[in-house]
């Protein structure tokens, strides 16, 4: 039998990710600002045309690819794809 | 530019954004369910929604796009129950919040719950009655200020959750806004169970009744479902003063009994003297 | 439009026969006739025997019959049937057609084709529960909230009670409204002789299905109407709505429209379906108008007061919502007084002064018991 973890970890490649947000939903909310769990988004100052303060994405090479922000967004703003390699 | 969801296909596009506050737990529980629905590859036109009046009626109506029976405040399951008997193969999904389901249309939520009749209900659960300013609702904890006990709310409140049980649910759930992956798995469940399914979601209302806890962002909403929510295999083993203040999450109940529209589809072939067919 | 081959077996065996019946068994045989294949309601004096009858007979035409736990979940759940593409009924009395009322401004709203019966006792609140009445007959065209015209038919026979049953299912289809059927406890629980029509008399009003496209709250005064389950994604709002069926409760040109559109569906077409029974002599100095189970004691004090020499013509309301203003009019110029003897305090005889200047004597009688000929015709010979 052999050791899962070790054949696991060399043919692992990483994954990227893609982090859109449709500013036309957006309402500033800042969910996904709070819960991205390796801190992809950001606060910013910019607003979108309906008055509310967009999140910036600072760090879209950190998304893990989870979803949360995705799941969580009241609006359906968030579009997380998979990068094609 | 932004690349647009694809699950937004399944809203009534042309009305988006949605009236819902900034952070509602309403937009999130859509969020899910337009998953739930597409990851079961159910057709939405074998979907009827009804719903009430209230922040989370507007969940099915007007913005998810399918069937939509828009009715009374509080009588949403008995109008379902209609539908459900008539269109026993459909899906009959009635999403409507706490006040219209657990107060006003109480009646109809536990009798449909004893006939087992097959229709999912996905309680949103904000602990306010949201859409009218912020006034107390059966689910509202007690001592909260509201709009309607500004000297603190002085009635405990429902567990509606356990309600549903004892009066009959075949599958009954309780999850929060936070916990969206449990949420989607327990959606689906309800969705494709036979019997009576029943889903209580803890949702965060941070204008009409965070204004009364002092909590105005979704996100501090979230954070608490997050540290005070515990899952109903741990909870078991504790004791009631240790559950004070806690959110028990978690699948309560699953299981199977005779479906209402099979029992009534019973009595017809009786009555029509197809005994003979009777057991099919 | 034909019925199913279980229903059309079942009608053919009732057809032509001779039965003694209550006039509630009779509405129920009706409902049956009409293609009714839903009906939901709760236990009600005098009206139970509706829901027992249909109990035991709906299921023998592949309909659904059941109890709900209150007479809201029922009009409820008969407009959700409706929907569903079901032919619905349900069946009450005073305070059960006091819950009802709010569902029933949301078939008008929404424009729900479906029969409520509402066998009517002595009120108001419990009242004397098992004796008859025809106080509910102001509710009827009020009850609900709001701008809102209604339909009505009050039945004085066993078997009117089942032709009228049928002509409500036919009117609710046209008009695509709810129409009440304004029986009493006397009509109801009264046994009679009835002759069972055969079904191929009976013409059904089908009801009419959209096109594509086409829309399903408005276009047309009486819009055509879809089913769940059609691919269709109407959205039914008791809310403001456009003629699509989305909610806009903001623009105030929208709301004016749907409800007038809807209030004229009825009020444009009053001479269509008003039905009235004469009995005109021609040469009369005073008349009766009655109504119901009124009626039939009315009809005698008129023959007995005829016979001695009164010249009075006798007019009986069979619709009594939409009214019928102008029959009112035309008789109160040829007449000096018109009486109008009714099981309550003067309900239609108020509508009748709105429609004539001559003198309208109410003839009221409440506590449970219907008139006498005697006590009718004491009043009119004078």
């Amino acid at each position: 039998m052999s050791t899962p973890s070790k054949d696991f970890k060399t043919n692992k490649k990483k994954k990227f990710f893609e982090v859109w947000i449709d500013e036309d939903l957006c309402k500033g909310c800042e969910i996904c600002v709070d819960f991205c769990p390796t801190k992809v988004y950001e606060n910013s100052d910019r607003i979108n045309r309906r008055g509310y303060y967009q999140p910036k994405i600072e760090a879209e090479e950190k998304c893990t690819g989870c979803r949360l922000c995705e799941f969580l967004c009241p609006e359906i703003a968030i579009v997380i794809m998979e990068k094609q390699q | 530019m932004s690349k647009k969801h694809p699950l937004l296909k399944y809203l009534r596009e042309e009305i988006l954004p949605t009236v819902f506050c900034p952070g509602c737990g309403g937009g999130t529980v859509l969020n899910v369910y337009a998953r739930a629905i597409n990851e079961l590859g159910i057709d939405p036109r074998d979907i009827v929604s009804v719903t009430g009046i209230g922040c989370s009626s507007w969940i099915p109506s007007p913005y998810y796009k399918a069937d939509t029976l828009h009715v009374l405040h509080g009588r949403a399951i008995a109008f379902a129950t209609g539908v459900k008997i008539i269109k026993p193969d459909m899906k009959v999904v009635v999403i409507a919040g706490d006040g219209d389901i657990g107060a006003i249309g109480g009646n109809h939520l536990i009798h449909a719950a004893r006939r087992n009749i097959g229709l999912t209900i996905f309680l949103v659960n904000n602990s306010i009655y949201a859409m009218t300013g912020g006034q107390v609702a059966p689910s509202t904890p007690q001592g909260v200020p509201t709009t309607t006990t500004p000297y603190g709310n002085p009635e405990p409140n429902f567990d509606f959750t356990q309600l549903a049980i004892a009066a009959g649910a075949s599958y009954a759930a309780r999850w929060t806004t936070y916990h969206v992956f449990n949420l989607l798995r327990s959606m689906k469940k309800a969705i494709m169970k036979k019997g009576f399914a029943f889903v209580e979601i803890i949702s965060q209302c941070p204008v009409s009744f965070g204004k009364m806890v002092g909590k105005h962002r979704a996100s501090d909403f979230l954070k608490f479902y997050k540290e005070s929510s515990i899952n109903i295999n741990k909870a078991a083993s504790m004791k009631e003063e240790e559950l004070k203040n806690k959110i028990v999450v978690g699948e309560f109940v699953d299981h199977d009994r005779e479906e209402f529209t099979q029992a009534l589809r019973k009595i017809n072939i009786k009555a029509q003297g197809l005994s003979h067919q009777a057991d099919q | 439009m034909s019925h199913s081959e279980v229903r059309q077996k079942y009608l053919n065996q009732l057809s032509g026969k001779t039965l003694f019946m209550q006039g509630d068994a009779a509405c129920a045989y009706g409902a049956i006739y009409a293609g009714c294949n839903f009906f939901a309601g709760y236990p009600i004096t005098p009206a139970s025997e509706i829901a027992e009858l249909l109990a035991l007979e709906l299921p023998k035409v592949d309909g659904y019959c059941l109890q709900m736990e209150d007479e809201i979940a029922s009009l409820a759940a008969v407009i959700g049937a409706a929907w569903s593409g079901a032919k619905s009924m349900t069946a009450t009395s005073g305070p059960g057609f006091s819950l009802m009322q709010e569902c029933i401004g949301y078939a008008i709203m929404t424009e729900t084709p479906c029969v409520i019966i509402d066998v009517q006792r002595s009120g108001p609140a419990t009242g004397q529960a098992t004796k008859p009445a025809q106080g509910d007959v102001m509710q009827a065209r009020w009850g609900t909230h709001g701008d809102h015209e209604i339909i009505a038919i009050a039945p004085n026979s066993v078997q009117e009670c089942l032709l009228a049953t049928i002509e409500c299912f036919n009117l609710a289809e046209e008009f695509r409204n709810p129409v009440i059927l304004l029986t009493d406890g006397e009509i109801g629980h009264l046994r009679e002789k009835i002759v069972m029509p055969d079904p191929d008399d009976i013409k059904l009003t089908p009801r009419r299905i959209a096109n594509k496209g086409e829309a399903i709250f408005g276009g047309n005064l009486i819009p055509s109407m879809v089913e769940f389950g059609m691919g269709t994604f109407v959205h039914v709002t008791g809310s403001t709505h456009k003629e699509s069926g989305m909610r806009d409760v903001e623009t105030q040109s929208v709301h004016e429209k749907l409800v007038t559109r809807i209030y004229n569906k009825i009020d444009s077409n009053r001479e269509k379906i008003i039905r009235v029974e004469k009995d005109y002599i021609g040469d009369a100095e005073h008349g009766v108008v009655s109504y119901g189970a009124t009626s039939r004691p009315a009809r005698g004090a008129v023959i007995r007061a005829r016979k001695e020499g009164k010249k009075i013509d006798f007019l009986r309301l069979i619709t009594v919502w939409p009214f019928a203003g102008n029959e009112i009019r035309e008789l109160g110029r040829r007449v000096k007084k018109i009486f109008v003897p009714e099981m309550n305090l003067g309900q239609v005889s108020r509508e009748i002064q709105r429609f004539t200047d001559c003198q309208v004597i109410s003839i009221p009688k409440i506590g449970g018991i219907p008139h006498s000929i005697d006590e009718i015709y004491k009043v009119i010979r004078e």
